[in-house]
């Protein structure tokens, strides 16, 4: 059986033209995704059942279901500073599971984004976000420019899909309709693919992003004869090519949120943006990661009000990051359990955070064996979303997509683990009031 | 389920003509009956003020420009907090609530339902995401057809047949309710940072007119029989002198029938369409023409849009104005396209008293009200949040039934609004039943949802309720306006669907509400040609497949449908 329109569960760019052949309940095959994709859905080895252990250093014992919910009901339940944290590799149903089961513990609940895109919501609340739906810039963008970011390598399918070789109405001729530069401190593979490549030094995007501002508000007089490693007279040149494009659209990564300067690069590059808008038409969007990385920022938003760095201590809503997020806790040894779903700590948080979370009681809900798993005392495997469950999921553009169930399996749902959690926490919460 | 019996209540339904009369409602089933047993539980109103469940239509409460508003201002999402209960999720937000503080604070004022003004297609999933958590109040919303480039082709080919497959598809995949028109054309030349400047001005690279946008979705809406006629944002809106706009807009649709008891077009915040002057420094009042325009025609309906001073965040398909309102105020700007269909912006403002700008918007909102005889003619609103947060429902209303409440008001103002406006001269009060009309029974008929048992009470209708600690009697309402006010803001009780669902203010149940939306068949050959169309721009122009992109079922959990034909 072949099953069409399929979405894939692995980046932002959550295509939706998959077509996957599934026999005897078995993905045989993946049909127009990219290698990292078709390898998702394909699937390799899983956590086969829940395991317990006591000491980190030693051997997991499997477990059953009822027992691995409860002790993590039972540690989140008596614990003063819980964090909540991943949410990025699920569908959103779940992450309302777990605003909710924040709520009911009063901890914190943190998303990916912290250590990713966190610093272009910072940029948001200082300047707002000028953007667009893929398809807008597919259709119009005659001027493409990827700052910090290399598609090739983690959005494989996103040039050809919406940003570069994709022909839309108006850019008709794909690629020929377009410019494309690159700013990147290292000429990447999509450097490599584009009109133009700007090398910026490590950590000096602020100040080519505040020189473009002043050749484009025309006082190149005030800049210097070299800005960031970039001759002026080169950014005379980009600036000019931007400030000529009838649609131009800036697709921006980790290179711009994550090097010096993070949120003040975004908010400068959003200003530089809305300057532009005074020519012809500009947008800017941020290139996010995991496929539903965007739908976290949603439903946190409109369940709490705030995107992200949720601490919910005091029985309100509290946000403020630098104070409220994963890596600011962990690193002043407030928390003291943490709960690790969709998403991985142990890959990508600084040792000294790590260093915490090895002292504490760690519960991670995931399919998957990672980095995570060798700090946690309690895994609980679960069903792949997009692949074994359907439900939601808001593509980086925020545009929400329904994901397909391709197979069935026996492992509980991320959702049906949660409101178990829920439940028994509740219950022990009741119980000791 | 349960009855219930409300006793000695005084009651304003005006659909049903009940202006006051002392008398008893029942309920059973969540409907208004003819009588209860002896079983029913017993509220006695003790002869207060019982008005049916505030309704309202057109406020901004779920989708993609509400959260971008909710992620931009974190600083907005630290008022209004209020910790979560056994029974209640957190509130936050002043401007831009989360979900459940947006259900709850309708159901504390008394409000049962709330119609959300702007969908766009695409996101669509994302509204009714957001309807599913908001809860209490019933909901619907009206769909994006105004920028859409399957409308102007087809409006451009002259194949009216195709229009309404289209626009009945488009309702159906966005499971909409009515057909929202926001700056015709506007959104989509603003996809190459222009405007359209007038209803001739043709659409760049789509060669129709913003009139012939208009003028041809308000016959495809009458001949698809929707029960809400169309409901247009002008163009020009933020524009200084746009009231010549407004005015050649209405005419537009002068000589459209609707065989339904209702409009054949309503025009929706005026107050941001009904300025005079020519730039800034001129700008003035034209309240005046607008009014005049309704007290002759019959035929068309508005809302105010009103201003209250503070915070607002203001949110638009209409994203050229989004962007000379942020250029203007340097504030914050975020904007969203779709691809295909419209344009959106969300800016950040504060209206302050001491900006005369602003005193002139807030004195024309209240000079249509005032000025337009007819009281279901112009419906309270305040555009929310546009010109402010709904909350603000119960100051607008005592400003609508107090000269006193208005000039303790304007004493506040900048002097210069009352050189322009004419505000500080009218010395209309309306009373309650007005105010029954204003803020529930007009916008149920507006809506076309009286049918379906909402904004009164008669037998048949959903008991949504609103019981308010004033005795109309014993209260001048001209005189006590803060009494007023706090009565209106807290709601002795709420009762939705036959449930007291708030109580002194205070919520004390949380049912969820239904979604309104309407499937038309259209079985006629211009559905052949919109799907050949529409499967072409898939293929080649939208970035998500066709078999990806309408609302699931799973996405509206529990619908209130209501089917029309096309003729």
């Amino acid at each position: 059986m072949i099953i069409k329109d399929v979405l894939c569960p692995f980046c932002g760019c959550l295509c939706d033209d998959l077509a996957v052949e599934v026999e005897d309940n078995k993905v045989v095959d993946v049909k127009h995704a990219c290698k990292i994709g078709a390898s998702k859905i394909k699937g390799h080895d899983r956590i086969k059942a829940p395991m317990m252990r006591d000491d980190k250093n030693g051997e997991f014992r499997e477990v059953s279901y009822d027992e691995a919910i409860n002790e993590s009901a039972k540690i989140l339940a008596n614990s003063k500073r819980p964090l909540l944290y991943g949410w990025a590799s699920g569908v959103c149903e779940m992450m309302k599971k777990g605003v909710l089961l924040n709520e009911e513990v009063g901890g914190i609940i943190d998303n990916t984004a912290s250590v990713c895109h966190g610093p272009s919501a910072l940029g948001v609340h200082e300047k707002g976000l000028p953007t667009g739906t893929l398809g807008q810039f597919s259709n119009r963008a005659d001027v493409v420019v990827f700052w910090g970011c290399n598609p090739v390598q983690a959005h494989p399918r996103h040039m050809s899909r919406y940003s570069v070789f994709a022909k839309g109405f108006f850019a008709n001729k794909g690629r020929r309709s377009r410019k494309v530069v690159v700013f990147d401190v290292r000429k990447t593979d999509t450097a490599n693919l584009a009109d133009d490549y700007i090398q910026v030094n490590p950590g000096e995007d602020y100040m080519v992003l505040s020189a473009l501002r002043a050749i484009v508000a025309d006082k190149a007089d005030v800049v210097p004869e070299t800005v960031g490693g970039v001759p002026k007279e080169k950014l005379v040149e980009v600036a000019e090519v931007m400030k000529g494009a009838k649609f131009g659209i800036v697709y921006f990564g980790m290179g711009l949120t994550q090097s010096r300067g993070k949120y003040k690069n975004i908010d400068n590059a959003v200003s530089l943006i809305t300057e532009l808008n005074a020519h012809g038409k500009h947008s800017i969007i941020p290139m996010r990661g995991h496929y539903n990385v965007t739908g976290f920022g949603q439903v946190c938003a409109w369940e709490t009000g705030f995107v992200n760095a949720v601490d919910m201590s005091r029985g309100i809503p509290y946000y403020n990051p630098g104070e409220t997020c994963s890596n600011d806790l962990l690193m002043r040894e407030e928390i003291d359990a943490a709960f690790v779903i969709a998403g991985d700590a142990g890959a990508h948080f600084p040792a000294q955070s790590i260093a915490r979370m090895g002292k504490v009681p760690v519960i991670q809900v995931d399919p998957f064996h990672n980095p995570t798993t060798e700090m946690a005392n309690i895994v609980i495997p679960t069903k792949v979303s997009g692949v074994e469950l359907e439900g939601t999921a808001y593509r980086m553009d925020a545009v929400s997509l329904r994901m397909r169930k391709l197979v069935d399996v026996d492992f509980p749902s991320d959702e049906e683990v949660l409101d178990k959690i829920i439940a028994k926490v509740r219950e022990i919460k009741g119980a000791s009031s | 389920m349960s009855e219930m019996l409300i006793k000695n209540a005084t009651v304003y339904d005006p659909i049903n003509g009940v202006n006051g009369d002392l008398m008893d409602i029942a309920v059973k089933d969540g409907k208004i009956v003819d009588s209860a047993s002896g079983s029913a539980q017993v509220i006695d109103a003790g002869g207060r003020l019982v008005y049916p469940g505030g309704v309202d239509a057109h406020t901004h409460i779920a989708g993609s420009k509400v959260n971008v508003g909710r992620i931009m201002r974190p600083e907005d999402s630290r008022l209004g907090l209020k910790p979560k209960t056994k029974l209640t999720r957190p509130y936050t937000g002043y401007t831009v609530p989360n979900v459940y503080a947006m259900g709850y604070r309708y159901a504390e004022m008394g409000y049962t339902t709330a119609f959300e003004a702007a969908i766009p297609i695409l996101k669509a999933r994302h509204t009714h995401e957001e309807f599913e958590e908001i809860p209490i109040i019933d909901k619907g919303g009206l769909t994006l057809f105004g920028s859409n480039w399957m409308v102007m082709d087809a409006i451009r080919e002259n194949d009216q047949e195709r229009l309404a497959a289209y626009v009945a598809w488009g309702l159906l995949a966005s499971r909409g309710w009515g057909v929202k028109v926001v700056n015709p054309g506007g959104g989509e030349a603003w996809g190459f940072g222009k405007n359209v400047s007038g209803l001739d001005d043709p659409v760049p690279n789509f060669e129709v007119t913003p009139r012939q946008i208009i003028r041809n979705l308000a016959e495809v809406n009458e001949k698809m029989d929707l029960p809400h006629s169309i409901h247009l944002h002008c163009n020009n809106l933020g524009k200084p002198g746009n009231y010549e706009t407004t005015l050649a807009s209405f005419d537009i649709c002068k000589d459209i029938k609707s065989k339904r008891d209702r409009q054949s077009l309503h025009v929706t915040h005026v107050q941001f369409n009904a300025w005079g002057g020519n730039h800034w420094g001129d700008f003035e009042s034209k309240s005046e023409p607008i009014a005049d325009y309704l007290n002759q025609n019959d035929f068309l309906t508005i809302d105010m849009g009103q201003l209250v001073f503070g915070s607002a965040t203001t949110m638009t398909a209409d994203g050229p104005v989004q962007y000379a309102n942020a250029r203007l105020l340097k504030a914050r700007w975020s904007n969203g396209d779709v691809e295909l269909e419209d344009a959106s912006g969300v800016t950040p403002l504060e209206y302050h008293p001491q900006s005369y700008i602003h005193g002139i918007m807030w004195a024309i909102g209240l000079e249509l009200a005032l000025l337009t005889k007819d009281p279901w003619q112009v419906l309270m609103t305040t555009d929310h949040p546009n010109g402010g947060p709904y909350v603000n429902y119960p100051m607008v209303m005592t400003m609508l039934m107090s000269q006193k409440r208005r000039e303790q008001e304007m004493s506040k103002i900048a002097e210069k609004t009352f050189d322009r406006t004419c505000i500080a001269g009218i010395d209309r009060e309306l009373d309650w039943y007005d105010i029954a009309i204003k803020t529930r029974a007009a916008h149920a008929k507006v809506l076309g949802i009286v049918e379906h048992g909402k904004g009164h009470l008669g037998v048949g209708a959903d008991a949504d309720i609103a019981i308010y600690d004033i005795k109309p009697d014993e209260t001048d309402a001209t005189v006590e306006f803060d009494k007023v006010e706090a009565a209106f803001r807290r709601s002795a009780y709420t009762i939705k669907a036959g449930e007291v669902v708030a109580r002194d203010g205070e919520i004390t149940a949380v049912p969820m509400g239904r979604t309104y939306w309407v499937k038309t068949k259209v079985d006629n050959g211009g559905y052949d040609r919109m799907m050949d169309d529409l499967k072409m721009k898939f293929k080649n122009y939208y970035s998500v497949n066709m078999a990806n992109y309408m609302v699931q079922d799973e996405y509206v959990e529990r619908p209130y449908v209501v089917e029309t034909e096309y003729k």
